[in-house]
């Protein structure tokens, strides 16, 4: 038990604060764990051999020269693994998609460029590349299907182009087309791309014959899943086998989702009972990691003659490339479920057609499904000022959805949930944004300017983003004997600050240092259940199962501690990792000692369960200039509103909305799989895909609001992970058609310069 | 991304790796100097080399320097050595304009001057100089030395005139007139991207008006080259808009434009009217 103390430091607090992240320590001194980083004594490197074809039949595979190459140990074509069953589906999986899953390597057909044939199993990667060139692959090359918003048809011999239509709708569409003042119809298109992180996937696996333990390091975010999905593919069960996230250098969405490399080196693992090593390279992961974004949507508009929206009408095709993976109808799904956003719509209809191609398979990116929906709403929105005669941010006002109108039902489902926006004030934030980015100066410089013979713009797009997605998240909260906390989550991390995030929730429930804390994520053998980091939910499900085991754990700690101090647990308090008496008088001890005293006994798990999903919305603000000379496009003002209930560390939030953003610009403008007529991938190098780089991403001001906290947990939090992804394509497409005085300009992204400068020649 | 199997030879002599590049050039021997652009094309597997002649121990090979009349720019002599001024002459300073739109700066610390004539691409920017002026390339094989005049030395993409057993060991760039002025503009969609057109131009003003003038343009053709159409429109005129507009209107149509599946033709020639006019009003103080 420590000295009496006379006077005690105040209860810090940390929630709310832009606290430094825990993470950094290990990243700048380039002592990082990522996939590449870890290797075996005595492990095996894995190559995969890929179809150079974007449609064939596979007639044979000799690997006989392959093998015969000193430091190859062998080579798996179908046969090998033709009893693991294809990659089953982890959200949306319609009954009707199930026979256009992907099974590990190629059978007798290939339908994309870079499916997975055969794997070469080699002493290094060089001789892994070696053999895989030798490897040789009779294919009979059919003519590939790329255009997804054609007539339907057969894929292939037992496939058709269209396994299935998503079909969301409230309200009577058909009345309000009738009874409209006008109609407002536009063709829209969103290109081809996706989250491309700088660290390539990665999928080390072995097995432990002595505790019959088998584990796959490279995980990233959702482990559990993937290990209960893998280990029944490859006949073990959920409690032999293990999952391990090392750092993740970024994950996006389309990274740690079940691939085939993950299976295939597990089951190499245990059938040579070898370590195996698969680090992708950069080609591959062009054209094998998951693309996005890719539809085309018919959309049309009733309105009155003041522009109010009467009802949406819209039908779109969903190039999901070869195969349905394990999002299957995520994408068109959000897109349908998202698109009406924070305007009041009487009455909706979308028809998704969901179709194959010969092109590398789909999955979610950073705001799946509503960068596409809420790039042709605004797209919309633009249309309707046009028609009315108004500017977009009147348009705007004259339809959202008031602050009184909340919780405010949509009449909708998505990922197996009622979207009921549960909080906000879009108008508000809409003034906000506004004041941000000096709308008023900013219109007067505009003008100034042009009239000088600048082509400049200004464009608005607005948003509802969705987070927070259930159904459960438990935490366990130890205090270990040397007074140290450690959380213990089921919650992954892709590089967003989850340990900080984690910690300083911890901390203010537990009365500890936030940097006293150890966030654990993304290892399955320290918590058995865990539902990962994907749609914002991380801060929401798992910061509020922190809290509550974290109140859990003080309760408990002072109710021991009681016993120990002869006083009871209403009169101690636990300030700066200290347990007090309340008033701060008399002996105190430290957290240590009470865990010394009470061996085992200081441990908290509790579950947050959450039904609904909760939805933080934004506004974003763009002034371009366009080069009428080249067609270049140079952003000269972004502004950003952004509402997340409430900043757990709001520089944090920032760096989200920043990053987000950046990805959003490369699909804008820059980001596109382009593929020729045979449906050969023409971006396999970054030399092709065009990332954007520090010297295309203009500066952003970004403003954090908390003006509409969720009602459906007691801190109010809404996730931050996708708000600066979401509208960029939209916005930046409104201050273009502004900068050419050509309302409904831009249809398609990304928006390429020639594209642009064809349209300045009409000026 | 690894290599296919091949053999380093690092020589120490020029001699020596004369002697190296005639007895390997037709077993698949290649020079390695910078490998800004080799070395990338062997991971993608794109080139297999079964040897590479590595030149960078070579000794004499980084000379760069003037006699007066040219600079002499070794085959070892990287980019960033331009980044000060390597001549006491405007030439100096219009390769230190030129070398930073050379790619990003670590590339910029590896790749050479005479490895991006050798490799051709005809987005380079020291392609685009050496046609500009007229550079006189220096090939050297254990068969002797010979000169190749820049016009002569580019032959199409990736493409030229040198010989599989010579190697572009110098490569001489005329000293510009004390009083010449130049320009320069590149465009791509990123900076540190290849060009997808650039202009490089150079001329006195003498009583006013125009005179030696040089038009070079890259990115848009098999091989950057002098435009001499744009250059007679220039010559006797006095730098003002409307010269410009013209000589760039000029060059875009005397083009047998590159294209690309984000560049067609008529975007190309587009791309070179806004280089040329803009390289051109780049040279005015």
């Amino acid at each position: 038990m420590g000295q009496p103390t006379k006077m005690t430091a105040s209860k810090q607090k940390f929630v709310g604060r832009s606290v430094a992240r825990l993470e950094d320590r290990p990243l700048l001194l380039g002592q990082g764990r990522f996939a590449a980083d870890i290797s075996f004594p005595g492990q095996w490197h894995m190559r995969v051999v890929r179809s150079p074809v974007a449609h064939g039949k596979l007639l044979g595979i000799d690997a006989s020269a392959a093998l015969a190459l000193p430091g190859v140990h062998a080579v798996w074509t179908y046969k090998d693994v033709a009893h693991i069953p294809p990659i089953p589906f982890r959200l949306t999986g319609l009954v009707e998609l199930e026979p256009y899953r992907q099974f590990i390597l190629a059978n007798d057909t290939v339908r994309y460029v870079g499916e997975p044939v055969a794997v070469i199993f080699a002493t290094d990667q060089y001789i892994a590349e070696d053999a895989a060139e030798m490897v040789e692959l009779n294919i009979e090359t059919l003519p590939p299907i790329l255009d997804a918003s054609g007539d339907t048809g057969p894929f292939d011999a037992e496939r058709a182009t269209e396994p299935s239509i998503i079909r969301k709708s409230f309200g009577d569409v058909d009345s309000a087309f009738k009874a409209a003042h006008d109609v407002v119809s536009l063709e829209l298109s969103v290109g081809r791309h996706s989250g491309v992180p700088m660290e390539t996937r990665g999928a080390i696996a072995r097995y432990d014959e002595a505790r019959d333990i088998l584990e796959m390091h490279g995980a990233a975010k959702v482990p559990w899943w993937n290990r209960d999905h893998i280990a029944q593919m490859i006949g073990r069960t959920r409690t032999n086998m293990h999952l391990l996230e090392g750092h993740v250098g970024g994950g996006f969405g389309i990274r740690g989702e079940i691939y085939p490399e993950d299976v295939l080196v597990c089951a190499a693992a245990l059938v040579f009972k070898k370590p195996i090593k698969w680090i992708e390279d950069r080609r591959e992961h062009l054209i094998s990691a998951n693309h996005s974004r890719q539809q085309q949507h018919r959309i049309r508009a009733a309105i009155d003659a003041d522009g109010h929206i009467l009802a949406i009408d819209d039908e779109f095709f969903h190039d999901n490339g070869a195969y349905m993976r394990t999002h299957a109808a995520t994408v068109p799904d959000l897109a349908a479920a998202m698109l009406p956003g924070p305007y009041r719509v009487p009455a909706y209809r979308a028809v998704g057609h969901i179709r194959l191609t010969n092109k590398t398979p789909c999955g979610t990116y950073r705001a799946p499904g509503r960068y596409e929906s809420t790039f042709i709403r605004e797209r919309l929105m633009d249309a309707i000022a046009a028609k009315v005669g108004v500017d977009g941010v009147e348009i705007r006002r004259r339809n959202l959805i008031a602050k009184a109108e909340m919780p405010y039902d949509l009449h909708l489902d998505t990922l197996g949930t009622h979207i009921v926006y549960d909080s906000g004030d879009y108008a508000l934030l809409l003034d906000k944004t506004l004041a941000l980015a000096g709308w008023p100066e900013l219109q007067a410089s505009l003008k100034k300017r042009r009239a000088a013979g600048e082509l400049l713009g200004a464009g608005v797009a607005m948003f509802v983003e969705k987070s927070g997605l259930g159904p459960s998240d438990t935490v366990r909260v130890d205090i270990m004997s040397d007074g140290k906390v450690e959380v213990v989550t089921g919650v992954a991390s892709i590089g967003q600050g989850v340990e900080t995030a984690m910690a300083q929730i911890a901390a203010d429930a537990l009365g500890v240092d936030y940097a006293s804390i150890n966030v654990v994520h993304g290892q399955t053998d320290r918590i058995d259940t865990g539902a990962g980091a994907f749609a914002s939910r991380v801060t929401v499900m798992c910061g509020e199962a922190t809290r509550l085991a974290s109140v859990k754990l003080r309760d408990k700690a002072l109710k021991l501690a009681a016993e120990l101090m002869q006083t009871d647990a209403a009169s101690l308090d636990i300030v700066n990792g200290e347990i007090v008496r309340t008033g701060r008088i008399g002996s105190s001890m430290t957290l240590a000692e009470l865990a010394q005293a009470w061996p085992g006994e200081l441990t908290a798990t509790d579950t947050f369960l959450s039904s609904h999903m909760v939805y933080p919305y934004g506004v974003h603000v763009c002034a371009v200039k366009v080069d009428a000379d080249t067609g270049a496009v140079a952003i000269e003002r972004y502004a950003i509103g952004y509402d997340v209930g409430k900043a757990v560390n709001p520089r944090l939030v920032e760096s989200q909305i920043a990053g987000g953003f950046a990805q959003g610009l490369g699909g804008a403008l820059l980001e596109e799989f382009v593929y020729d007529e045979n449906g050969e991938p023409l971006s396999v190098t970054f030399a092709d895909y065009l990332m954007p780089t520090s010297r295309e991403v203009p500066p952003v001001s970004i403003l954090v609001t908390e003006d509409a906290p969720s009602p459906l947990n007691p801190m109010g939090l809404k996730g931050a992970g996708e708000g600066g992804t979401n509208p960029v394509g939209a916005a930046i497409a409104s201050a273009i058609d502004d900068a050419l005085q050509q309302p409904g300009a831009i249809t398609d992204l990304p928006i390429s310069p020639q594209r642009l400068k064809a349209l300045c020649q009409k000026n | 991304m690894k290599p296919a199997p091949f053999v380093r030879h690092v020589p120490r002599t020029l001699d020596e790796a004369l002697g190296l590049l005639s007895q390997l050039a037709g077993q698949e021997g290649r020079i390695l100097a910078g490998g800004q652009s080799l070395v990338p094309i062997m991971a993608f597997r794109l080139a297999k080399p079964a040897h590479l002649i590595d030149i960078n121990e070579v000794a004499g090979l980084d000379r760069l320097e003037s006699d007066g009349k040219a600079l002499s720019i070794g085959a070892r002599v990287r980019h960033g050595a331009f980044h000060k001024l390597a001549v006491d002459n405007p030439l100096g300073a219009l390769l230190t304009f030129v070398a930073r739109h050379i790619a990003h700066y670590p590339i910029r610390m590896r790749g050479t001057f005479c490895g991006s004539l050798a490799h051709a691409d005809p987005a380079s920017e020291w392609c685009l100089t050496a046609a500009t002026l007229d550079a006189t390339m220096v090939a050297k094989s254990s068969r002797g030395t010979r000169e190749i005049a820049a016009r002569d030395f580019f032959e199409g993409i990736m493409s030229t005139a040198l010989a599989e057993d010579e190697l572009l060991a110098e490569v001489r760039l005329p000293l510009l007139a004390p009083d010449a002025k130049f320009g320069f503009n590149e465009f791509s969609r990123r900076a540190g991207d290849f060009a997808m057109a650039s202009s490089l131009v150079t001329y006195r003003i003498v009583g006013g008006k125009m005179t030696d003038t040089r038009v070079g343009v890259g990115g848009a053709e098999a091989a950057p080259r002098r435009i001499t159409e744009a250059e007679a429109t220039l010559n006797g005129q006095t730098p003002n808009d409307a010269a410009f507009r013209e000589a760039a209107r000029v060059a875009s149509d005397a083009l047998d434009p590159l294209e690309d599946h984000q560049t067609n033709a008529e975007y190309r020639r587009d791309l070179v009217r806004a280089v040329v006019r803009r390289a051109l009003e780049n040279s005015l103080p």
